[in-house]
């Protein structure tokens, strides 16, 4: 596999060609990686519906160094030999960002404080980095009735953003798919068939997957706020999965069972729903320790790490 | 009195309507007794495939669906290094407002079509080729499955047609009656059995199209062009028209006009002709006076009065690609489709605007965001100023949603949305503040 250089936001990156911009900004790490709702690296041909990944190519590449007409998905654009690409360093990259925030927000509740997804949801963080802070809609959101599509999993339509991560999990993760997205445009909803009910034995991820809190755990809801539980890797041996996962734990009570994520919030792998919902006692795992957790999410709240202080440079000297 | 009256009247070329008239024409028999499919015997005889790409490459013909990309340069980029089937498909899906020219072909002159087919096919080397039909058009459809049983009989399909070599197997399928099945890529998903939803491109249908293999997707009118191409040559194709616009253009004329119609025009007609000449659209309705007009379907920016019949620079308007596109969405719009919508001066702006913009909060397939949350954002902003009970902070919140849409999205759907709402402000703005000042139409009694 050739390597190429691409540029995003000034700093210069190598990296396998058909990389998209969106992976190769993850190779760089930090504020120049963009912000993703539907993209999910495991999850065949997700990408390219939230829109708010959007970036800007100011130049295709060596060979043909003209821009990019508009702006384009980054996790659905392979980078080019010589690509440069803004993202954070484009005004015209932010203002689209603040306003695919807003239409993601146009039909979703705000109701954080009750939502069990709060602290662990991309799109509230979304909102709090690029969300304006009015609303400038006085429309009436859509609203659904909570159903229970399958006896672990309750679906609040009304929190949906229609980003199909649940939809490629049960298609590519499970056999017998019955459930999709109905309608058309806003009317749009994700649904089982008539009387369908999700019981296989992957269909938790789908939950792991969902960005915002439409999917819930219904063995954990109302349970505890997540930053006031604990989260441990632990691992037993599964026939089904690799049997890795995390324990949240409040006190040494499990209240919660789920696949590891990475700092982008995808996980390393997905699990069964035996270990995800069937086994909550501490025998019937190995502890291996706390759960590294990013010092900037709310989960962090209650897990200090000491951090030793950086030494101070004098540039003078 | 109008000034059009001067304009001299010039028959436009017949190359798509030319026997539109004639009882019987959709049967096989009087089609070929008025010289049908003779470009089918003469091109597979006499030209290999890729001369007939060359052809249509020289002919100048841009496709008639809308984008207006060349239709022999679209060919050219299949992908023929593959082993794999290639396909030719037919976008007989016609659904935008104020477009009605296809369904013409399809119902009066359905072997034109299917003889464009035959060519197309055997340019791209394509072995099994679809017409995909608007569900809605079932009568069209009967119409062709019959056409195409007789083009059956009569060896014109199937093994070996004409002893040529070639074979060719044509299906005509019908789809649900969703707009954004029109687009090619959710016209590809919808006729693998998929719900329709736009791929995100690339990779272009030429290399990656219907069940993974290269495909040409082509409008109705486009294809019907072909047999006349081939009979009588690229030259004499490119001798008609102006500039980059060759060939003639069926233009679905309607709204407040003496004769709504559908017409062939030569492409570079003046728009002040075909407005107001008897040949076409025969002047306003009721001697009234010239608002706006659509150009090219619902989804190009609107145009007033002014702007329509003659450019920001002062030039006559023409009909045809550029002339039309002159001075970009500032003061120009877009031939598109051909859906010539003409206003007169009892329209309402904002209540006109508000049927296209429902109707693309409508069709929207859902799956991007700014498409699916903001055509109906937009719509719910328009019925508050209709009703009179928008604000002015409300206009420029519609520019600014149009504004986030537009180039956002994965398909065209968010643009054809976007750019009647954008242009109906820049040009009406007048209008869309009388009705929040007045909290009612001001056109309403």
């Amino acid at each position: 596999m050739s390597l190429v250089k691409v540029t995003i936001d000034n700093i210069e990156v190598e990296v396998e060609s058909g990389t998209t911009i969106l992976n190769a900004a993850r190779k760089i790490g930090g504020a120049v990686v963009p912000p993703t709702m539907c993209y999910y690296s495991k999850l065949e041909g997700s990408g390219g519906k939230c829109r708010s990944c959007l970036v800007k190519v100011a130049q295709g590449s060596t060979k043909d160094p003209r821009p990019m007409p508009k702006l384009v998905a980054s996790c659905r654009t392979a980078v080019m030999d010589g690509m440069v690409v803004q993202n954070i360093t484009s005004p015209e990259v932010m203002e689209n960002r603040r306003a695919i925030t807003e239409f993601l927000l146009l039909n979703h509740p705000l109701d954080c404080p009750v939502c069990d997804q709060a602290g662990e949801c991309h799109l509230q963080d979304l909102s709090y980095e690029h969300g304006l802070v009015d609303t400038e809609t006085v429309e009436e959101r859509r609203t659904f009735a909570p159903i229970d599509i399958g006896d672990k999993i309750k679906l609040h339509m009304n929190r949906c953003i229609l980003c199909y991560r649940c939809v490629m999990v049960a298609d590519q993760l499970t056999d017998q798919r019955v459930h999709g997205v109905l309608g058309r445009g806003d009317h749009s909803e994700i649904s089982t068939h008539i009387t369908k009910a999700i019981d296989n034995d992957f269909s938790g991820n789908m939950i792991d997957v969902c960005p915002v809190g439409a999917l819930t755990d219904k063995t954990f809801r109302f349970k505890s706020r997540v930053w006031f539980t604990k989260p441990f890797d632990a691992h037993r041996d599964c026939p089904k999965c690799s049997g890795k996962v995390v324990l949240w734990k409040k006190g040494d009570e499990i209240l919660r069972v789920t696949g590891r994520k990475d700092k982008y919030g995808e996980l390393e792998d997905f699990i069964c729903n035996d270990c995800r919902f069937e086994h909550k006692e501490n025998t019937d795992w190995t502890i291996e320790g706390p759960r590294k957790i990013e010092r900037h999410s709310v989960i962090s709240q209650n897990h200090y790490e000491k951090i030793s202080k950086p030494e101070i440079q004098d540039n003078n000297s | 009195m109008f000034a059009h009256q001067s304009i001299p009247v010039t028959m436009a070329q017949q190359i798509l309507l030319n026997n539109i008239k004639v009882p019987g024409l959709a049967s096989f028999d009087v089609y070929r007794k008025l010289g049908g499919y003779t470009s089918v015997e003469k091109t597979l005889k006499n030209f290999t495939p890729d001369e007939v790409t060359a052809e249509v490459k020289k002919s100048g013909l841009r496709g008639r669906g809308g984008a207006g990309f060349p239709a022999g340069m679209k060919w050219g980029f299949i992908d023929k290094s593959t082993n794999n089937p290639r396909y030719f498909v037919c976008n007989f899906d016609e659904s935008e407002p104020g477009t009605f020219k296809d369904r013409h072909i399809g119902q009066l002159n359905p072997h034109q079509l299917i003889e464009g087919m035959i060519l197309g096919s055997y340019a791209l080397g394509a072995r099994t080729s679809y017409i995909y039909i608007r569900g809605e058009l079932f009568y069209v459809l009967r119409i062709i499955e019959k056409a195409i049983e007789e083009a059956y009989a009569n060896g014109f399909l199937g093994e070996n047609i004409l002893g040529s070599g070639y074979s060719l197997d044509l299906y005509c399928q019908p789809g649900g009656g969703a707009y954004i099945c029109g687009e090619e890529t959710a016209l590809i998903e919808s006729l693998e059995g998929k719900r329709g939803n736009p791929r995100i491109k690339p990779p272009f249908p030429a290399i990656v199209g219907l069940y993974d293999c290269p495909t040409v997707v082509n409008n109705v009118e486009t294809i019907s062009a072909l047999p006349w191409i081939m009979n009588n040559g690229a030259d004499a194709y490119s001798a008609i028209g102006i500039a980059n616009s060759k060939g003639t253009k069926l233009i679905s004329a309607c709204g407040h006009i003496n004769k709504p119609g559908i017409y062939e025009i030569e492409l570079g007609l003046p728009v002040e002709e075909f407005i107001y000449s008897d040949q076409y659209c025969g002047g306003i309705r009721n001697g009234n006076k010239l608002k706006a007009v659509v150009a090219g379907g619902s989804s190009v920016p609107i145009l007033p009065a002014e702007l329509i019949l003659k450019t920001a620079k002062g030039e006559p308007r023409l009909m045809s690609y550029e002339s039309l596109a002159e001075g970009g969405f500032e003061t120009g719009t877009m031939l598109g489709s051909g859906g010539f919508i003409v206003m007169d001066d009892t329209t309402c702006i904002v209540k006109n605007l508000l049927t296209f913009a429902r109707f693309y909060h409508h069709e929207s397939c859902g799956q991007c965001s700014p498409c699916r949350e903001g055509t109906g954002w937009m719509e719910k902003i328009l019925q508050r100023i209709e009703d009179g009970r928008g604000t002015m902070k409300d206009i420029d919140l519609l520019v600014g949603i149009s504004k986030h849409i537009e180039g956002n999205t994965i398909c065209p759907l968010g643009d054809a949305a976007a750019w009647p709402v954008a242009s109906a402000v820049r040009h009406f703005r007048q209008e869309f503040e009388d009705h929040v000042k007045l909290q009612r139409c001001p056109l309403s009694k």
